[in-house]
């Protein structure tokens, strides 16, 4: 079944046409891949879904729902949680209050417990900064919990930003170019994280990535934009091997090149 | 000179601890809502001024009332402080409903018009149902906490005088260093809290996770006015007399408390009032003496302004507000 389901979007700002009657959908338990060209409209896409832009037309379903015209807020609420390309971490708020922000809308504490000081509303707030802890440990971040956000490492906010947005205990997460900026051992390192990661907080993944490597190695579908049209889309081996992803990544003369040598072509896409 | 500086000094510290306290819980409100909004709510004073209009009216109504004098006086100051502190709260959140949030994404200076028109409104609908109810608008409330307490300060060393003060002095400080400290326990452990932190860094990703932005904006106009509207009655029960009109230069000199301690930075804005409320008093008292004659106590707020100014030209963040780059 599944988990979103994205039918004819099309989002203009003015003349401009970002994303053009895209379809597209997401599994339930799955790895899915959005791949294109810089400027193909993949952020606008993860806008879209996550209710920051409304599409000029089209429908978009989670769990069979639709989402259209809901605030983020709202649309975060109905499962759906993501990262930034430009990482977007409260910079100024320490490591485990990040993570403690995406928790928010399981905290079921009103304003009048808090004033009390209820017990019950102590606990609460305790047992939320255990939960935290954990899924730092899960990320490696543990010791870093009261260091202030914008201290830590790029690939430690990186990872930051991931387990700030499973803490929200998504069914769909989006991942906006987890991997950029990376070195070679930190891509690995994620790689296996995001290979993990959706079975073990039963999440499914659809990201946006440059690196193909980590792309063909994790995705099991993907699809790829440019200038704003879904122009292929299928498993890792067929879009290695489709010319249009070959034209779109490294203009016509790549695709010539691609049919006289099978090999070159996968070489290059690689 | 110095010695006269010294003499007043026990008395120049309690009195400018109790105006600082005022200052520092008001400034609370003006920091909150920019932190959040980047808006400098100047309608906040007029909250406080409301809130000790509601405090004193709630105080005379139940001095009225024959059971009400079997109630120790602490029982009922602490009544009429919670029903004051939650009506302005209600205040406060209706105003940011009806006139901040339909204009949010509107040019900055709009809102600060608009805060300036609601400061005339609740001045002039303070001032009617006063006139309505009481058949005048300068109110005096009951005199409550009014024993007179001295310390013999001229024991401990013959540089100083002896200070005395109101009952009602103790109170104020300890209930306004109250709200403080649970101000600060609410924005730095609390759930709420920490969503008003994650709202006024970044609107956008927090609604992203799931944080109702709106809601939480209405929370903190709650928060903060209802500290002010609390502060309100700490004040009419301090200095006794209130009009419609003190809302203006003490929300003033409230919010140049809170840029001087760095606006949008909390436990600054609490520094800040407490600093401006003891100079206001140090200036007050030694004005004149320090000049030998020519500028008395009137001089008092030139004298606490032109130090804002000096700080500001040093470090125009303020004391404890950090050096930000404008978001472009």
């Amino acid at each position: 079944m599944p988990i979103l389901e994205v039918t004819n979007v099309t989002k203009e700002f003015g003349g401009l046409t970002a994303n053009k009657d895209i379809t597209l959908s997401v599994q339930e338990g799955s790895i899915t891949a959005v791949i294109g060209p810089n400027g193909a409209g993949k952020t606008t896409f993860f806008n879209l879904v996550t209710g920051v832009y409304q599409p000029t037309s089209g429908e978009i379903l989670v769990e069979g729902k639709s989402v259209v015209g809901l605030k983020p807020d709202e649309v975060a609420k109905r499962g759906i949680s993501r990262t930034f390309q430009n990482i977007r971490l409260f910079g100024e708020m320490t490591v485990i209050e990040n993570v403690l922000v995406g928790m928010h809308k399981h905290l079921k504490t009103g304003l009048l417990g808090i004033l009390l000081n209820l017990p019950s509303t102590r606990h609460e707030e305790i047992e939320a900064e255990k939960e935290a802890y954990r899924l730092l440990e899960y990320f490696d971040l543990a010791e870093l919990l009261n260091e202030k956000a914008k201290n830590l490492s790029y690939g430690a906010q990186r990872k930051l930003e991931i387990a700030r947005a499973l803490a929200t205990k998504p069914k769909l997460i989006l991942l906006d170019e987890p991997a950029a900026g990376m070195n070679p051992k930190e891509t690995k390192e994620l790689t296996d994280i995001i290979k993990k990661m959706g079975e073990e907080f039963g999440v499914s993944i659809l990201l946006i990535e440059h690196d193909m490597k980590l792309v063909m190695e994790i995705s099991e579908h993907i699809y790829v934009l440019d200038h704003g049209e879904k122009i292929a889309e299928g498993n890792p081996d067929d879009i290695r091997t489709n010319p249009k992803v070959i034209e779109a990544y490294l203009g016509s003369g790549a695709v010539q090149l691609g049919q006289r040598s099978e090999t070159n072509a996968n070489t290059t896409v690689e | 000179m110095l010695q006269e500086l010294l003499f007043s000094l026990p008395q120049v510290l309690i009195d400018g601890l109790a105006l600082g306290a005022i200052y520092a819980v008001v400034a609370l409100g003006y920091t909150m809502v920019y932190g959040i909004l980047q808006l400098i709510n100047f309608a906040h004073g007029e909250i406080f001024m409301t809130g000790a209009f509601i405090g004193t009216g709630f105080f005379i109504m139940l001095m009225g009332m024959s059971w009400a004098a079997a109630i120790p006086q602490l029982l009922l100051f602490i009544i009429v402080i919670l029903i004051t502190a939650s009506f302005t709260g209600l205040i406060g959140v209706g105003m940011e409903r009806v006139a901040y949030r339909p204009l949010r994404g509107a040019p900055r200076l709009i809102p600060l018009i608009t805060a300036i028109g609601i400061s005339f409104i609740l001045q002039d609908v303070i001032r009617f149902i006063a006139e309505l109810t009481t058949g005048r608008y300068i109110l005096t409330g009951p005199s409550l906490f009014s024993d007179q307490i001295t310390i013999s300060f001229s024991s401990i060393s013959s540089w100083f005088n002896n200070a005395s003060f109101k009952t009602s002095f103790l109170i104020v400080l300890i209930t306004a260093i109250l709200l403080m400290v649970a101000l600060d326990y609410f924005v730095n452990r609390t759930k709420w809290g920490t969503a008003i932190r994650a709202v006024s860094l970044d609107r956008e990703t927090a609604s992203l996770m799931s944080i109702n932005v709106n809601k939480v904006i209405s929370t903190t106009f709650f928060v903060g006015s209802a500290l002010g509207g609390a502060t309100g009655v700490l004040f009419a029960m301090q200095y006794g007399t209130i009009d419609p009109y003190i809302g203006f230069i003490l929300g003033l000199k409230a919010f140049i408390a809170a840029v001087l301690g760095g606006i949008g930075n909390i436990r600054g804005a609490m520094l800040g009032g407490i600093l401006l409320g003891v100079m206001e008093m140090f200036a007050a008292a030694n004005l004149s003496v320090l000049t030998g004659g020519i500028f008395g106590a009137e001089y008092k707020d030139v004298f606490a302004f032109a130090i804002l100014i000096i700080v500001l030209i040093f470090r125009p963040e303020g004391l404890l507000g950090k050096p930000t780059a404008e978001k472009v």
